[in-house]
């Protein structure tokens, strides 16, 4: 297959699998196998386009013109590829995730379910791989509609009220700003392509770009940053497969994806270091970073804490990009990477004890270490890479990250990072620290009923922990695709 | 008999219609209707090709060359409304059979498609015919049928409704017919392409300005922009689903059409726009209606009423996008009256599919309904997509070109209408999401009798079929869009 038809079956392929698994519903072990082996092939396929683009090709997929001049199409480039991988990678050992925890958790509607899974990662290779903002929008919001059964899965009210807040906020700022700025950046470039250097520059003046740039910034609802952050923590009503692979990479790594790409094809670098809205929102970022890392601290429930801890780590990555130099945006490209590895690991082990324990708050999860050793294992090194500390693969973006801020000159920024990893290390190191060393609460009935997580659910933590150690001592393909992005 | 093509438009359904009411029996006029609804909409297309092809078609009614005799005057413009009628009634006549024989008494069945087929005449008449007066004509045919068929409406309700259209249809009409009659006055012609000639000779006229004047309110009572429209909330509602879904797509989009031909054919859009400053009363107008109407249908609890509230608001983006005076808004406009008549043809279809099921559109019946009916609710769901406007629906499409027009005007003012039509786009969410949550969250309130089942497939494929056109056409809009594109520029007297 050439590397256009690759792009192209990358995106339909979890699409028709997706109608594979709604007409397998019957046949439970089928339709997981159909799941699990697209998957694996998805990413087979991803992998290899690596090749092509080291060899500086861009291969382009055009499908159909929608209206003259904005046509629906593809094209692979770096930035893009390195988050197909990620994604792609962590679908299949999300996939064996969630067949042991949906079945172990004894979930109903599991093929409605694994369907519109497999359509959400339809949506995120089309958006790693959309040729133009038009392109990219469509996938955009096919992702927001197809999680929005996944979020409210249980149909009980609470899940019902948490749709409410997802769909209000993640349409509100698309239709809202990222659909006007892109119409408006349509109407000054007269193009939507994303364009090495960006299609904006000598369009219009600096102070018309910034108000877009904050159009765009705050359109990406989905990248979380405050005061548009609501429906992340809102989402954790799901079952934790969903948490894991769509509201820890997806979904939310979709929205910071768009405003890296923004950055760096439609402003371009040189034209983005010199809005001054692009400082001001730098800081906005800096404030999620510390307030998300703040309310994490005063969250008892896991995943309720997990959630904020996203959001801050999320910034870290807005932040990277409105840097606007080679250094920001290659930390931003890798940390999309290394927090996914990290931030799955994490919901992966939440999920372990809420299937094996039946716990979810961190006040009760004392001397749970004991008997399941390999989850909170899990846990505390993928702690490890969102601290940002060796021997994980989430030192490498926060030193690329800080190397950006230097180089900006905003030695604050640097600080705000500084002080951000330093609570991280307070509010995610609590949890195994009391698992393994703290006595289990008294009214626990802990007995013999608790062991160890469904083996598929281990295979997948150790995986994707393996996987960020395995990161730090060799950031390499990651590191060289992002080089690719900034030369 | 190509040649006459443009007056069998006409003739074909005009005769149909007594035809219908002759044979005295449900089925056979069905089937009248239906070969006259698919035979009218195969003409529609001959005519838009040849059109496309060698230009506006002139055609002189019954050898009587204009301006004593009638012409029928068929360009992009027109030809691109036809094709919307009478598509919606291909789609729409073979839905009401099983609808309408469950909502209407056997007996009067045939008279029912008589009327539907007058009016869909009615219809296809104001868009061919190139004489103002034979507009009146034809809108006289086309309303007085919509009385009745309104009035057909299974509740009581909807004799006062129907009754409530008919004086205020005939208080627009008669402003219609005092305006033409005063151009008739000033210039001794009733042809539009006379006319357009020969009132800009006359240059400003005072009796022309008052004429401008009452076609203005009169056509604006026909297509219920702000606050003409308290007509059209009571009509939607309790005429019959069949209805609802013709008149919803087609009526109103017809009265757009005159307001297009009477203000940038027959007075010229300098005229109409810098003279009468026009778009100083219709795009406040509009920008009012999109936003109250919008709020208005938040608080309904009868779906059927809600769509007709949110139906009055996007007139208002019709209005919006030719009150711009610009291609790109015209563009719009044009581009919304095809697309509008999809999504709340569809919409008011998968109503009809509840109301023939549960027998009621309020919320609270539809609580649970998903379960029951997925294929129908499925259905409100997508045509739902396509109202908020999201990428690959034409809801999408007609957002894109509306907001591109307020983009390319300058004006602070400019950007309240851009802030407006987002915000109105998200209070379609809530609206649309008030029932998809009623359908999907809710538990079904306990059944009495035979428990309900999934709508027929006889209703179930023509609703489909439009729900589908609406991704269609919002996927490859090339087509709708340079068709559209091609009628603003020949309105506005630029060469293609």
């Amino acid at each position: 297959m050439s590397p256009e038809v690759i792009a192209a079956v990358a995106v339909g392929l979890p699409l028709v699998s997706a109608f594979a698994i709604l007409a397998l519903g019957k046949w439970p072990n089928v339709r997981d196998a159909v799941g699990i082996g697209t998957a694996g092939v998805l990413f087979t396929l991803v992998l290899r386009l690596v090749g092509p683009i080291k060899d500086g090709l861009r291969p382009e997929y055009p499908i159909l013109e929608v209206l003259p001049g904005v046509s629906l199409g593809l094209k692979v480039e770096p930035l893009g590829l390195l988050f197909a991988l990620v994604a792609s990678f962590l679908w299949i050992v999300t996939a064996l995730y969630a067949v042991g925890y949906m079945r172990g958790h004894h979930e109903k509607n599991q093929t409605r379910f694994f369907a519109f899974f497999a359509i959400a990662i339809s949506a995120a290779m089309g958006v790693a791989f959309s040729a133009n903002l038009f392109t990219l929008f469509a996938f955009y919001e096919m992702i927001t509609l197809c999680t929005f059964p996944l979020v409210t899965h249980h149909g009980t009210p609470e899940a019902k009220k948490a749709g409410r807040v997802y769909l209000g906020i993640l349409l509100t700022t698309s239709i809202g700003f990222q659909l006007l700025a892109i119409i408006w950046t349509w109407q000054l470039a007269g193009t939507l392509d994303f364009r090495e250097g960006g299609i904006l520059a000598g369009t219009a003046s600096n102070g018309v770009l910034s108000v877009l740039l904050i159009l765009f910034v705050f359109g990406a609802g989905k990248a979380a940053v405050m005061p548009f952050h609501r429906w992340l923590p809102a989402a954790m009503v799901a079952p934790t497969p969903v948490s894991a692979l769509l509201h820890a990479v997806a979904v939310v790594k979709v929205g910071v994806f768009t405003i890296l790409k923004v950055s760096v094809y439609v402003f371009g670098l040189d034209l983005l270091g010199t809005l001054a809205s692009a400082t001001w929102l730098a800081w906005v970022a800096a404030t999620t970073i510390i307030l998300g890392s703040l309310v994490a601290f005063t969250k008892d429930n896991l995943k309720a804490r997990l959630a904020y801890s996203t959001i801050s780590q999320l910034s870290y990555i807005v932040l990277g990009a409105l840097l606007a130099n080679e250094w920001g945006i290659i930390g931003g490209g890798m940390h999309i990477a290394m927090h996914a590895f990290g931030k799955i690991t994490l919901f992966f082990a939440a999920g372990a004890v809420l299937v094996a324990a039946h716990e979810k708050d961190i006040s009760r999860m004392g001397g749970l270490g004991r008997t399941m050793p390999i989850t909170f294992g899990a846990f505390f090194i993928g702690s490890l890479s969102i601290i940002g500390l060796p021997p994980a693969g989430g030192a490498w973006s926060k030193w690329f990250l800080g190397m950006g801020t230097l180089e900006a000159g905003q030695i604050g920024l640097l600080v705000v990072l500084m002080v951000s990893s330093l609570l991280s290390l307070v509010y995610l190191l609590e949890v195994p620290v009391r698992a393994f060393f703290s006595a289990p609460p008294e009214d626990a009935h802990r007995g013999e009923g608790i062991h160890e997580a469904p083996r598929l659910m281990l295979i997948a933590m150790t995986v994707t922990a393996l996987a960020t150690l395995g990161l730090f001592l060799n950031p390499g393909p990651f590191y060289e695709l992002m080089r690719l992005v900034v030369n | 008999m190509t040649v006459h093509l443009p007056v069998l438009q006409v003739v074909i359904p005009l005769l149909a219609a007594p035809l219908c009411a002759l044979v005295r029996h449900g089925r056979i006029a069905w089937g009248i209707a239906l070969a006259t609804s698919w035979a009218s909409f195969w003409i529609a297309v001959q005519l838009l090709r040849r059109v496309q092809a060698e230009g506006p078609i002139s055609y002189a009614l019954g050898g009587w060359a204009a301006p004593i005799g009638i012409e029928y005057r068929i360009d992009l413009v027109n030809a691109f409304v036809l094709i919307i009628v009478t598509a919606i009634g291909a789609v729409v006549i073979p839905y009401a059979l099983k609808s309408v024989e469950q909502e209407i008494d056997a007996a009067k069945i045939p008279l029912f498609y008589a009327a539907f087929i007058l009016c869909l005449t009615g219809l296809l008449g104001i868009t061919v015919t190139g004489d103002v007066f034979n507009v009146f004509v034809f809108l006289e045919v086309s309303s007085l049928s919509a009385y009745a068929l309104i009035g057909l409406g299974q509740d009581r309700r909807a004799l006062t409704a129907a009754y409530q259209y008919l004086i205020l249809g005939s208080i627009g009409a008669t402003f219609i017919v005092i305006g033409i009659g005063m151009m008739y006055v000033m210039t001794g012609t009733l042809n539009m392409m006379d006319l357009s000639v020969l009132l800009a000779e006359l240059g400003p006229n005072r009796t022309i300005a008052v004429a401008f004047g009452f076609l203005t309110v009169g056509i604006s009572l026909k297509l219920a922009l702000f606050p003409l429209h308290s007509w059209l909330p009571n009509a939607y509602t309790y005429a019959p689903s069949a209805v609802t879904a013709f008149i919803a797509s087609t009526a109103t989009k017809v009265a757009v059409y005159m307001l297009l031909r009477f203000f940038f054919t027959v007075f010229g859009w300098a005229f109409s726009f810098d003279v009468m400053q026009l778009d100083l009363v219709l795009l406040p107008l509009a920008l009012i209606a999109i936003f109250s109407m919008s709020l208005v249908a938040i608080f309904q609890t009868n779906v059927k009423r809600m769509l007709a509230y949110s139906s009055v608001a996007q007139i208002g983006y019709i209005i919006l996008g030719i009150s711009m005076a610009s291609v790109t808004g015209l563009t719009a406009g044009i581009l919304h009256l095809f697309n509008h008549a999809m999504i709340k043809g569809a919409l008011f279809m998968v109503l009809g599919c509840v109301m023939y099921r549960v027998g009621s559109v309020e919320i609270e019946a539809m609580r649970g309904l998903a379960k029951k009916m997925p294929w129908t609710m499925a259905a409100f769901v997508a045509g739902g997509f396509s109202l908020i406007g999201l990428p690959f629906t034409v809801g999408f499409i007609s957002k894109w070109y509306l907001i591109l027009g307020a983009l390319e005007r300058d004006g602070w003012q400019w950007w309240l209408v851009v802030g407006l039509v987002l915000t109105t786009s998200l209070m379609a969410v809530v609206y649309i999401w008030r029932v998809v949550e009623a359908a999907y969250f809710q538990d079904a309130p306990d059944e009495v009798g035979e428990p309900i089942r999934e709508a027929p497939l006889a209703m179930l494929i023509p609703t489909w079929t439009l729900i589908l056109a609406n991704f269609y056409f919002g996927i490859d809009a090339t087509f709708t869009s340079e068709v559209a594109g091609s009628a603003a520029r020949a309105l506005m007297g630029i060469a293609p």
